[in-house]
């Protein structure tokens, strides 16, 4: 019997945090040296002990609570921004979820060392019991590690997503019951959706007769974007507005019709200018020059 | 359960759909219209669906044949007001109902028809005072 058993009924919770209290400055030294400390604290090694004790003393805090594998443990908490930074750091060096998830695993080495050294002279199953339960506690470090990385990156998503929402889908009254919507960058379904669903709701609220689709900044059109179009295209017909392409560059038309895609039932226009004509025409309005010259054909419409 | 009230404005019938219309509101629709129709020998149809804000492919139909039925009977359909959702839902269906004449407003639908509403802008159709809110 142990002088450990002596004290207290002997627990693998209470051997491996009293370990890693222990010697918290020795794991965190060894951990400094590792790939996943080293490579994010570059400027001095002092900083990347540092960090490496903080994630220590979070383990302590999760091994006394004996929720080794409980990834919301509240232990982790703290642990789980320095784990976020130092794991965002290693996948903008470009490696892989895997790869980061490895190095966090790699920490466990050091920890089940020491804690072999330590137990050297205890009961074999309090050997394995410590071992199993700091190898638990590691490998909830590394869930963590991974659930954190991978809320990173869904969080960046949806936030440039929603930017990209945000800045692309315009609808412009350009006259009384003529809405435009100018098309930039890449058409998805979701963008898609979006564009379709303001424009309809612009028709209705400004009382649109004609709706113009600009694909000016559109870079490429496949059948799925062009499917989109004639989507839009018969909604707004439903709705009682006319709707116009206009701004397809000859590449885009070449591709339109190469992919066999049939665009003869909508309305199309060289330039947003002509299809503002039409529209004006189609309502009964005209422009005119104020100095009496007569307007050259390339104005008229 | 009330007839769907048909007006007769001039030489158009002006039919506006309030409520949830379902298969067999749809089809008493169909038979009101078609009756008025042929008794006032309307030139035009007028059916505001603004107030509708759900469609099933049953309803799409119904519509696409209430166009056919009255241009038998020598008058010419327009359906006005139909609200974004409704038209997204009838093209996700695939009913994009090609041959269904389709206005935003009342005023703009007499224009369709080539007849002059005797009602003035301010006042010409619940499409244009709902469509705003």
């Amino acid at each position: 019997m142990s002088d450990l058993d002596a004290a207290a009924p002997w627990s693998p919770q209470q051997s491996v945090a009293d370990l890693l209290r222990q010697r918290r400055e020795q794991i965190a030294q060894r951990w400094a040296d590792l790939p996943l400390f080293r490579s994010v604290f570059t400027v001095t090694r002092d900083e990347a002990v540092e960090a490496a004790q903080s994630v220590a003393d979070a383990l302590v805090v999760v091994a006394a609570s004996g929720r080794v594998d409980d990834i919301e443990a509240s232990g982790f908490d703290s642990v789980r921004t320095q784990i976020g930074r130092m794991s965002a750091a290693r996948s903008r060096a470009g490696l892989s979820v895997g790869r980061v998830a490895g190095e966090v695993a790699a920490l466990k080495d050091a920890v089940v060392e020491l804690l072999t050294a330590e137990l050297a002279g205890a009961p074999v199953e309090h050997q394995h019991a410590a071992v199993l339960y700091a190898a638990e506690l590691l490998s909830t470090l590394r869930l963590v590690a991974m659930q954190t990385m991978f809320n990173e990156g869904q969080e960046l998503i949806n936030r440039q997503r929603q930017q990209l929402m945000e800045v692309a889908t315009p609808v412009i009254k350009l006259w009384h019951g003529v809405v435009a919507v100018p098309l930039i960058g890449t058409l998805d379904s979701a963008r898609s959706q979006v564009v379709m669903e303001n424009l309809l709701d612009a028709i209705v609220a400004q009382q649109a007769r004609v709706a113009i689709l600009d694909v000016t900044g559109v870079a490429t059109v496949d059948t799925l974007v062009a499917q989109h179009l004639l989507k839009t295209v018969a909604s707004a017909r439903l709705m009682g507005a006319e709707c116009i392409i206009t701004g397809i560059r000859p590449a885009i038309a070449q591709t339109i019709v190469q992919l066999g895609i049939d665009l003869s039932d909508v309305a199309t226009r060289s330039t947003l200018a002509d299809a503002l004509g039409y529209a004006l025409d189609q309502g009964g309005l005209q422009v005119r020059r104020t100095d009496g010259r007569t307007v050259s054909a390339g104005e008229s419409r | 359960m009330s007839d769907f009230p048909v007006i007769p404005v001039g030489d158009v019938l002006l039919v506006s759909i309030q409520g949830e219309l379902h298969d067999a509101l749809a089809v008493r629709l169909q038979e009101s219209v078609t009756t008025a129709v042929q008794r006032r020998s309307a030139r035009g149809v007028i059916i505001d669906i603004s107030a509708v804000d759900m469609v099933d492919s049953y309803l799409g139909r119904i519509l696409a044949e209430i166009a056919g039925c009255s241009r038998l009977l020598g008058a010419d359909t327009v359906v006005v007001g139909m609200r974004p959702a409704v038209a997204i839902t009838l093209v996700e269906l695939g009913l994009t109902l090609p041959e269904l004449r389709t206005a935003r407003t009342v005023t703009d639908a007499a224009a369709v028809l080539g007849v002059a509403m005797p009602i003035t802008d301010t006042a010409s159709s619940g499409a244009d005072r709902r469509g705003a809110r």
